[in-house]
């Protein structure tokens, strides 16, 4: 039964991880404009947390900073809080992320160990605790936060672009899981953006980029509302590229 | 969980959650097997996220895909309670 077209129910909350800056910070306030209840988590940036759901409450929304980190392997508790304070949470934004970057003859066992395990281990562990009540709910929205690395190759970086290529993969078959369900899942992967993640970059990286300057994380952000919102129900398993024309 | 569920409880918490799926009710029998019903594993997956919820009963991948019937999965929700 193709039937299924759902919209989002009131109070639904949305999880952004890794959402004290940057890109993680821009997605909390563009799906707070847009009127989702948002869960900013945070692993050590309170502060930067707390400036994030003053911003989203100082703009008439609804938000609570949620500390916790990703990689502990503890979802159940993060979600249980965030339904009992905001409401149930109906969109999952993976968007924590890390780095270390090395080439692969002399990246260490813990340079990768540590950016699989946060990059993908504990976006795979968020999407299945989110996906259950996502389905019993009928409406739902996994947002993973790819890379242009990954599908593309970056020296220095095998690391990282295995595990965001792994996310796209992941993103493509949970899609198919549960979209009968009412939930999609999609990838957004951004090219260069500014943060603090891509400070250290050198000037001549944006040669790569057609349209020969950095995104903003607002571009980004714009991305992931719109694959949050009801628009996009019918827009599942798929990847957006935010980069400029680099993966064109 | 301590307390004792009777298979009546069990099977009137399923009868309840197949028509979700777009079980037709008057199919539901303990005889019935989930392939007849056209319940699917994705299905089956909610139904074991409903009992969890209901009786505390956790089923995992490998238990589901043991059951077969109606009756099948009320057994085993009755004898994990226990």
């Amino acid at each position: 039964m193709g039937d299924l077209v759902s919209t989002r129910p009131e109070h639904a909350t949305a999880l952004v991880t890794g959402a004290s800056k940057g890109i993680g910070a821009a997605i909390a306030r563009a799906l707070a404009d847009d009127g989702w209840a948002v869960g900013v988590n945070y692993r050590s940036d309170e502060a930067g947390a707390r400036r994030v759901v003053e911003a989203i409450e100082s703009a008439g929304g609804r938000a609570l900073a949620i500390h916790g980190d990703v990689t502990n392997g503890a979802p159940a508790e993060l979600f249980a809080r965030l339904e009992s304070e905001l409401g149930p949470v109906l969109a999952l934004v993976n968007n924590a992320g890390v780095r270390a970057d090395g080439l692969a003859i002399q990246l260490e066992d813990d340079d990768w160990g540590r950016v699989i395990d946060t990059n993908l281990t504990a976006a795979f562990r968020m999407t299945r605790q989110a996906i259950k009540g996502m389905i019993r709910a009928r409406f739902g929205r996994v947002v993973n936060l790819a890379s242009v690395v990954g599908p593309r190759a970056n020296a220095g970086q095998a690391n990282y672009a295995a595990a965001k290529a792994g996310l796209i993969g992941m993103t493509k078959t949970v899609a198919t899981e549960v979209a009968r369900r009412g939930v999609t899942v999609n990838a957004v992967a951004p090219g260069f953006i500014e943060t603090d993640m891509t400070a250290d970059l050198p000037d001549t990286v944006m040669q790569a980029v057609p349209a020969r300057r950095a995104g903003t994380p607002e571009e980004v952000a714009a991305a992931v509302r719109f694959l949050a919102s009801d628009a996009a129900g019918y827009v599942t398993g798929t990847t957006l590229f935010v980069d400029g024309g680099m993966s064109a | 969980m301590a307390t004792t569920i009777s298979p009546e409880q069990v099977e009137g918490t399923v009868r309840d959650a197949l028509p979700q799926f777009g079980v037709d009710e008057t199919q539901i029998t303990r005889d019935a097997s989930f392939e007849e019903l056209d319940v699917d594993s994705l299905d089956l997956a909610e139904l074991s996220q409903i009992i969890e919820d209901e009786y505390g009963v956790q089923l995992k991948g490998d238990d589901v895909a043991k059951i077969k019937t109606v009756g099948d999965a009320v057994d085993l929700v009755v004898s994990r309670a226990a």
